[in-house]
């Protein structure tokens, strides 16, 4: 076990805080490393995905989990698997996708774990149709304040508690999830354009249950009659006859051959300091306007590879330092139904404050899982990246979390460094419970971190 | 804790009738910033500044502190940081003195030289200890244009200046690394209470510019910042200029 004090922040890169990075290789290690974490405290971390400050812990201990990545057991007649938490959906992915099984949801990246997963209770393009990833964890392992490891099952408080719990329960050490059967590693893919926002909100809404897999790229900086163009794409895994068809994709003879592989492209990775300001209204308008006028008006049936559809930017190692020194803030809400009114206003808000965003994602949410702050909710979720230096725009999100506070809805809290502690109980109306079953749990705040501290997710 | 915009949740500011400390205040206090420590001689003003910032929606405490005693400052700020975390501690006291008086009575400049220098010198180390402890928080230290280069009519209250940006430049050297923010705020001629009735130098600026440069500072994490910004370039030639050029200037 190793212990160093180095600066840490989150995949936004803003905020930096110290803390002592240990890295446990052992379950001994990891009670140990709980055991003696200090006044301070301590937080599990993972790939360091999360875009704020759920995984830092300013003082104290933060415990790298990637130390613990060892795949125990798979069921490949049942599809499930049995791991360690710091294994990362790579990882699954490579061993799992031979043996014709995937991971139940990802996120837009591969590069994140089994613990981190469950801790902020990830979400993907089918939750519409799977829900998030704690609907396919059957039960985990937690190793406790008290440095007890207790085995959790689904449908009790604990479970609940800890999907979406953002690590504040316990430190996860194994979990077994239920896997999605696949029959190739490629996707059957299609694509069509949305003028403005309207059009795209009626297309996902008339056909989204057609796909297991949904998602919107929305043009931000489309003014006027084309506010909230899109690039609408809808995705299934390709059954094995789909590769017979010829031309549909490069090197289909080799995807015949072997239609469960895993191909993963990856780029050199984007040097440590870019200056800043590299993506402002200029560039992010160019791209945007090439990535909209790219995408076909409709096409049906293309092949792509899984890494493709679903994780393009992970081809490009540390692309968060694109954004500079200043780093990235991520906002990600979610409204429910029947509160399209506030998403219009939303994005006109957005479109109208010229933010070069050049990721924003909109989809639709199924149905909702237990967690108590498990973020999706049924309805429309939108998500942006935005550089941080944009003058005003801690301002304009405020106002933006106003209105979704009013809708009803709430921002995702593995994606937040920002929010005003104040409208936390509004949008996640099971806090208290949470708040409550950690005072009993971890009385002391052995699991603490900046996110916690910020918006006081312990009992006050 | 710091929101992703550096704006800090809870703030001590050290000199609280300080009119730049007080816009600085007022400023964050609109954003995030709940608690406020203002420490600084019991006074109707200070009371008076902590009322004000209540009526924004602070909370606000005050605290006994006095930049002369620097044996007091380990127990008076140490018993503000075991109340909690402090995310952003405000260096902001410091007098001007009146040069040609303190030039006569070496005792009077002497006062000068201890409360912007020695006593920040003292502040500034207690507070950067606890701050390392608790692994973040920004040192903002309100340093000023006439630390730069000597200028006859006002280099007692430059020399201190001069020492105390040396002191936090090197404190911000020595928490690199550590999660710690160090920020050297360098205002040109502040039209304040305190600059009254003194004759305006050029560039001059207000207590809420120097408050947004430092807001904005915060938000990119700046080791330095000139208010107005074009004071660095203007200062850079300025430090330059060979003595007998720079004598002739109307400075």
């Amino acid at each position: 076990m190793s212990a160093d004090t180095v600066p840490v922040t989150g995949w936004g890169r803003t905020a930096p805080t110290a803390a002592r990075l240990i890295r446990p290789r052992s379950y001994e290690e990891a009670v140990a490393a709980v055991r003696g974490c200090g006044a301070r405290g301590g937080i599990p971390r993972g790939l360091g995905r999360a875009y704020g400050d759920a995984a830092q812990n300013a003082g104290g201990a933060v415990f790298d989990m990637t130390g613990l990545n060892r795949v125990h057991a798979i069921d490949a007649e049942g599809g499930t698997v049995l791991c360690d938490a710091g294994v990362s959906l790579h990882r699954l992915m490579e061993v799992l996708l031979p043996l014709g099984w995937f991971v139940p949801v990802t996120p837009g990246t591969r590069y994140v774990t089994v613990g981190g997963a469950i801790g902020a209770d990830i979400h993907g393009r089918n939750h519409h149709v799977s829900g998030s990833f704690s609907r396919h964890v059957l039960s985990f392992e937690l190793l406790t304040a008290d440095g007890e490891i207790r085995t959790v099952r689904r449908g009790t408080p604990l479970f609940d508690a800890t999907t979406g719990g953002m690590g504040l329960t316990g430190m996860i050490l194994t979990a077994t999830v239920q896997l999605q059967p696949v029959e190739t590693s490629l996707m059957s893919v299609d694509t069509e354009r949305a003028r403005d926002l309207d059009d795209l909100m009626a297309r996902l809404t008339v056909t989204d249950h057609q796909h297991r897999y949904s998602v919107a790229w929305v043009d931000l900086l489309a003014r006027g009659a084309a506010t909230g163009r899109a690039v609408l794409t809808r995705g299934d895994h390709a059954p094995l006859e789909a590769l017979e068809t010829p031309g549909l994709l490069a090197g289909a003879t080799r995807a015949r051959r072997d239609p469960l592989a895993f191909g993963t492209p990856r780029f050199p990775a984007l040097p440590p300091f870019l200056p800043e300001g590299l993506l402002n209204r200029t560039t992010v308008g160019l791209f945007n306007e090439l990535w909209y006028r790219k995408a076909p008006r409709a096409r049906t049936g293309r092949l792509q590879r899984i890494s493709a559809f679903f994780h393009p930017l992970d081809a490009v190692p540390h692309w968060n330092r694109l954004y500079g020194r200043g780093g990235l803030v991520q906002y990600q809400f979610v409204v429910g139904q029947g509160q399209e009114e506030a998403l219009r206003r939303i994005v006109r808000r957005v479109s109208g404050q010229r933010c070069p965003s050049v990721l924003a994602v909109l989809k639709r949410f199924g149905d909702a899982d237990p967690g108590w702050l498990s973020f999706p909710v049924p309805g429309w979720t939108l998500a942006l990246d935005i550089p941080a230096g944009l003058p005003g725009l801690g301002a304009l999100l405020d106002e933006l979390d106003e209105e979704v506070a009013m809708a009803g809805g709430r921002v995702c809290l593995a994606k937040d460094g920002r929010l005003r502690p104040e409208l936390l109980t509004a949008m996640y109306p099971r806090l208290d419970d949470f708040r409550a079953l950690r005072a009993e749990l971890d009385p002391r705040g052995v699991f603490t971190s900046d996110l916690s501290r910020r918006l006081t997710l312990q009992a006050l | 804790m710091k929101d992703a915009f550096g704006i800090p949740q809870s703030l001590l500011v050290l000199g609280g009738t300080s009119e730049i400390a007080l816009a600085t205040a007022r400023r964050l206090v609109v954003r995030r910033t709940r608690t406020v420590w203002l420490a600084g001689r019991p006074s109707p003003a200070l009371e008076s500044a902590a009322r004000q910032l209540r009526s924004l929606g602070a909370e606000v405490h005050t605290v006994a502190f006095d930049a002369l005693d620097p044996e007091s400052h380990e127990t008076v700020l140490g018993k503000v940081f075991a109340e909690g975390d402090i995310d952003m501690v405000l260096l902001a006291f410091g007098i001007l003195g009146d040069q040609a008086h303190d030039e006569r009575e070496p005792v009077a400049a002497v006062r000068v030289a201890q409360t912007n220098y020695t006593g920040a010198v003292s502040a500034g180390l207690v507070s950067a200890r606890a701050l390392q402890a608790q692994g973040h928080g920004s040192l903002v230290v309100l340093s000023s244009v006439a630390g730069e280069r000597a200028r006859r009519a006002d280099f007692i209250y430059g020399s201190s200046k001069a020492g105390l940006d040396v002191f936090a430049q090197g404190l911000g050297e020595a928490l690199h690394g550590t999660g710690v923010h160090v920020m050297v705020v360098r205002p040109g001629f502040v039209r304040s209470r305190a600059t009254a009735g003194l004759e305006e130098a050029p560039l001059a600026t207000t207590p809420e510019a120097v408050a947004t440069a430092i807001e904005l500072g915060l938000r990119r994490r700046s080791e330095t910042v000139w208010v107005p910004g074009a004071l660095r370039v203007v200062m850079a030639a300025v430090r330059h200029l060979p003595r007998a050029v720079f004598r002739l200037l109307p400075l």
